[in-house]
This record gives C-alpha cells, structure tokens and sequence, in this order.
C-alpha cells in the first residue's frame, strides 16, 4: 500500500512550525531525528498553557493551581503506562530521559544487587550513555563488563551472547534500536535468554520510543528506559519503566523533598513507588506536555507511522548505495529509518557541512558510540534519519547535494 | 603584501560569491586543495592543533625573519580555512604577527557557517600561529 493515501504528510507537517523555515536561503530538510526529533503545535502549545495558567507545584499544594497542575503531571503517567502498555502506574517514574534513566538503575539496583566477580553484559551497538554507567558501578562493585559484539552489518551476535551468559550474570543492558545504525535487536529473545540465567535486563528505548510498539508486559522486561524528546516531546523529561517487584527493593537513587514519607534527624522513612524515586520538584511543564506527543503517536498510529518510515528508508538508502564511492554502514535485516554512511575519501565533517548550506540537517561524527565505530573500523558516519513528517522530495534533495558534493571532490 | 592588503583581497574575492553558501564552501575547499603538501613525518601528535573539532597539522619555519607555514586537515573545509591563514600570515615578521588584527572571517560571512565548534578551532588556529611568531621572536631576539 502506498503510504501517501493512508496518512497525508503535508497535514502533518503543518502540525510543526519549525519545519516551515529556510536555512541558508533553502527550505530546511531536518533528517537528525535520531538526535531530536521536532514537536508538534500541540506539545509547544502544551508548555505554554501550562505556564500561562496553572503554572503551581504538584502533589503538595491544596490549592485550585496545584490540584490542576498535578492532575496534568498524573495524567502522562497514565497515558505513559498505556503507551508501553506497564502493569501499574506506580511502574512509570519521571526522569530527565534516558541517560538519568540508566544511571538510576546502575546506581541504585547496580549499588544494591552487584558483588565483586558479577558480570554485566552490554552490546557493541550501546550508546555512551549505555556504556559509561555499567563502567562505573563494575569498577566500584569490582564487577566485570562483557560486551556482546555485532556482525558486520551491524546485528548482535546472539550465538556470542549466549556464550556470554552464565551464572554470574547479574545484568543485561541493551538497546531496543541502535542510534548509530538503526538496527532494531531482538529484544525478546535477548531478554528470555537473560531471565533463563537469573539476570535482570534493562533496554535503552531512545530509539523505539517513536517508532515501534512497545509493551512492556508481553517483552517481560525489567527497566525500559524512554526519551521525550525523541518521540516529539520536550527536553529533559522521560521515563523509566521499573516491575514493581524490582523498584521497591531498591533504595532511593536522589533524596529530598517529594520522595519522603516522614522525616526526622533520626530517621527518615520513604514515600511509595513512583515517588520514591522522584525527590525534588520534577520537570512538570514539559511531563505534561510529552502527553501532547503521546496522543501525537496514538492518534497516527505507530503502524502507520513505520510503515512511513520504512518507505522513506528504503527509498533512501537505495538512492544512497547508487552514488559512487558511498558505502552504507548498517545493513541490519529489521531497522528504524536511520540510515550512516560514508564516501570514500570525502570527511564525514565536510559532507554534513555542504549539506548544510543547502538547508539539510544531518548528524556527522560517531554519533556517542565511539566503541561501535572501533568496532567498524571508521572514525564517524554521516547520518540520516528519518521522521513521519520528511518525504521523498526532501531525499532526493539530499541525494542531489551528495552528487554535488562527489563531483567537486573527484573531478 | 600588509596582512590587511591580503584580508580585503580575500574579502573582495568571496564577495563575487554573492553570499551563496554552497558556492562559497566550494570555494573555502577549492583554496584548501591549492595548498602545499604537508609531507607525511610531519603529521605527528606533537603538530596537532589543539581545539579543533577536525584534524589540523601546523608547522612553521623562519627564514630571514619572516615566518613560513605549513598546514593541512584531514577535512577538506578546515584545509580551506587552514589555507586562508597562511595566505595572510606567510612571509610576514613575527612582529606583525603577533600583532595583526584579523577581521575578514566577519567580512566574509564565515562565523555564519562555521559553527561555534568550528569557530573556536579557528580561533585554536591562530593561537597556535601566533605562538609559532612568539617563538621566532624570542629566537630571532636571542642571536641579536
């Protein structure tokens, strides 16, 4: 079926005022989605209503404002529960994004649970922020990181990762979707292989989030972790998705206001899940707006929202294999729409800059997974990823403004 | 030629451009590729331009009391750019270049494409250019 007719992308690109712009005399092409990808009226709307009319501090105040404003802050947790489909409500604990997301697991459940000689078992495809926290805790619990390598196409070896696994596992930590490469791993067999060992599992959804269904329940994960900024909402706000079970035997991983019950300088006892883990007055103007994107997704469907995605990505990533001396990076077999590549003997710093003086935005570099690019043997990738609102024409302008970049570099 | 001669020469040369940012960045690349080879020994660790966000390799010899550099990038436009600053500070005393003013990135619209990122790797540029100058003066300084 030829998504055009099912979902019409000039509305929806309507939705985002920022899209609406020229940059460097050219209207913007905006393919740095995996980065961040651009919010729609009603999320911005949301923020400003929010400070225009209830503006007040939550959960504590009895007044008219609080009572409203908490409501709202309450409201995308449920719908965020809904979203990954979580169990209970209390399940769904408000972060800055996913980077927050992980360390409070690595801090509090690492601090807690890990012993000296205990293993923990990441992915050659993990961002920094995946990587940097398992380092951490390993060093101070005298715990030891194994890492699961990738083919080269940029999949998880999962024969390797099952030599891997063993007794000492205490904890797997895997992305969803990789950054980098758009694979999308097979997380619920990664995740049963890791239950069958007695480890607890952890899955980076910053790339998912958007994109793909998520259901916590039906994967059996143990922490699912979500950016708002990457699935059209806000800055500085996201989720962790904790069982119950597991959150209520960790300790807190911030103190302060909010997540106590009462307080005595002999002791203090803690409030209940999600607040436990939620001290001091949250992000609550963006929380509320990330509802907006939530019912951004639900309204268009994630079903629909891949399907235009995958098009857009295979239209793409044909036009790119076609121009000389390019070489794609990342050839998994399931993928979100992110497409890396290179082009022999042109820096991956030039070819984002010339496209950028035609009004396209792409990400150069090595994208925070500096032990993924080792692995692949580059320095960085030029990355294209795309969105619900890009189209074909806005591909074809990038192809143009590559063939343009290859004939000036090789005459 | 004065460093400011070369700055409005090169000012006056980008303004045929138009402003055309493309054009322009052709331009910044098509310089970089004019520029004298670096041989390969000298690309060490020690030569690296602290700062930058691409690789650059500075090197400086004096000669009569003017200062001779030699450049290069592992990215075609940071090569350009690399090749605009010799342009303006070859041949030059290390008096004068310790003392030039430069004021043609502005005129040229560089900062707008440039990038903060960039920009502060340009400014690392000629910081290590200068410090190539200071070192020639005291040099030079000493055998007096």
């Amino acid at each position: 079926m030829n998504t055009t007719t099912a979902i019409d992308i000039r509305k929806i690109r309507e939705q985002f005022p920022v899209l609406h712009q020229k940059v460097n005399g050219k209207p913007l092409i905006y393919f740095d989605n995996a980065a961040t990808n651009q919010k729609p009226k009603q999320v911005i709307n949301a923020l400003v209503n929010y400070y225009q009319g209830y503006n007040a501090n939550i959960h504590r105040g009895i007044h008219t404002l609080a009572e409203k404003a908490t409501r709202a802050y309450e409201e995308t947790r449920h719908s965020m529960q809904k979203f990954i489909n979580a169990k209970n409500v209390e399940e769904v604990i408000f972060t800055r994004g996913v980077t927050e997301s992980i360390n409070l697991v690595a801090s509090s459940y690492g601090r807690t649970f890990l012993n000296a000689g205990d293993e923990v078992i990441i992915s050659e495809l993990e961002h920094h922020s995946n990587i940097v926290p398992w380092q951490i805790i390993c060093e101070e619990k005298k715990s030891i990181l194994k890492v699961i390598p990738v083919t080269e196409v940029g999949e998880i070896d999962l024969d390797a990762y099952r030599k891997l696994l063993s007794s000492k596992t205490k904890i797997v930590a895997v992305n969803h979707a990789s950054n980098s490469l758009g694979t999308i791993n097979p997380i619920k067999e990664i995740i049963k292989l890791a239950h069958e060992v007695g480890a607890v599992i952890l899955i980076d959804g910053a790339q998912a989030a958007a994109h793909l269904e998520i259901d916590v329940q039906d994967l059996d994960c143990d922490f699912y972790c979500i950016s708002s900024h990457k699935m059209y909402g806000p800055t500085g706000a996201g989720i962790l998705y904790g069982k119950k079970e597991l959150l209520e035997k960790m300790p807190p991983y911030m103190s302060g206001g909010e997540m106590i019950r009462d307080v005595t300088f002999a002791k203090t006892s803690y409030n209940d899940l999600p607040y436990k883990f939620e001290a001091g007055t949250p992000n609550i103007a963006d929380v509320i707006a990330l509802n907006e994107a939530i019912n951004f997704i639900n309204t268009l469907g994630k079903e629909q929202i891949a399907e235009h995605e995958s098009e857009l990505l295979a239209y793409a990533s044909e036009k790119l294999a076609a121009i000389p001396g390019l070489k794609l990076i990342g050839t998994a077999k399931e993928k979100v729409a992110v497409q890396s590549f290179i082009i022999e003997g042109i820096h991956h710093f030039d070819i984002g800059q010339m496209l950028d003086t035609r009004g396209i935005a792409v990400r150069t570099g090595d994208h925070c997974t500096q032990p993924l690019m080792d692995r692949l043997g580059i320095e960085g990738t030029v990355r294209a990823s795309f969105s619900i609102y890009n189209t074909k024409s806005e591909i074809d302008e990038m192809i143009e403004g590559l063939k343009r970049i290859v004939n000036f570099m090789k005459p | 030629m004065s460093i400011s001669q070369i700055q409005d020469e090169i000012i006056n040369e980008f303004s045929l451009l138009d402003g055309d940012m493309e054009m322009t960045v052709f331009y910044i690349m098509e310089l970089g590729q004019k520029l004298p080879v670096m041989n390969e020994v000298d690309k060490t660790e020690d030569n690296i331009v602290k700062g930058c966000q691409s690789k650059v390799w500075l090197t400086a010899k004096q000669n009569d009391g003017k200062v001779f550099f030699i450049g290069d990038s592992n990215t075609a436009i940071t090569k350009g750019l690399v090749s605009l600053l010799i342009r303006i500070f070859n041949g030059q005393s290390p008096e004068t270049i310790l003392k030039g003013d430069l004021y043609f990135m502005k005129n040229i619209g560089m900062e707008r494409f440039i990038g903060t990122q960039r920009s502060n790797g340009f400014a690392a540029m000629i910081k290590q250019m200068k410090l190539y100058a200071f070192a020639f003066k005291t040099q030079l300084a000493e055998k007096e």
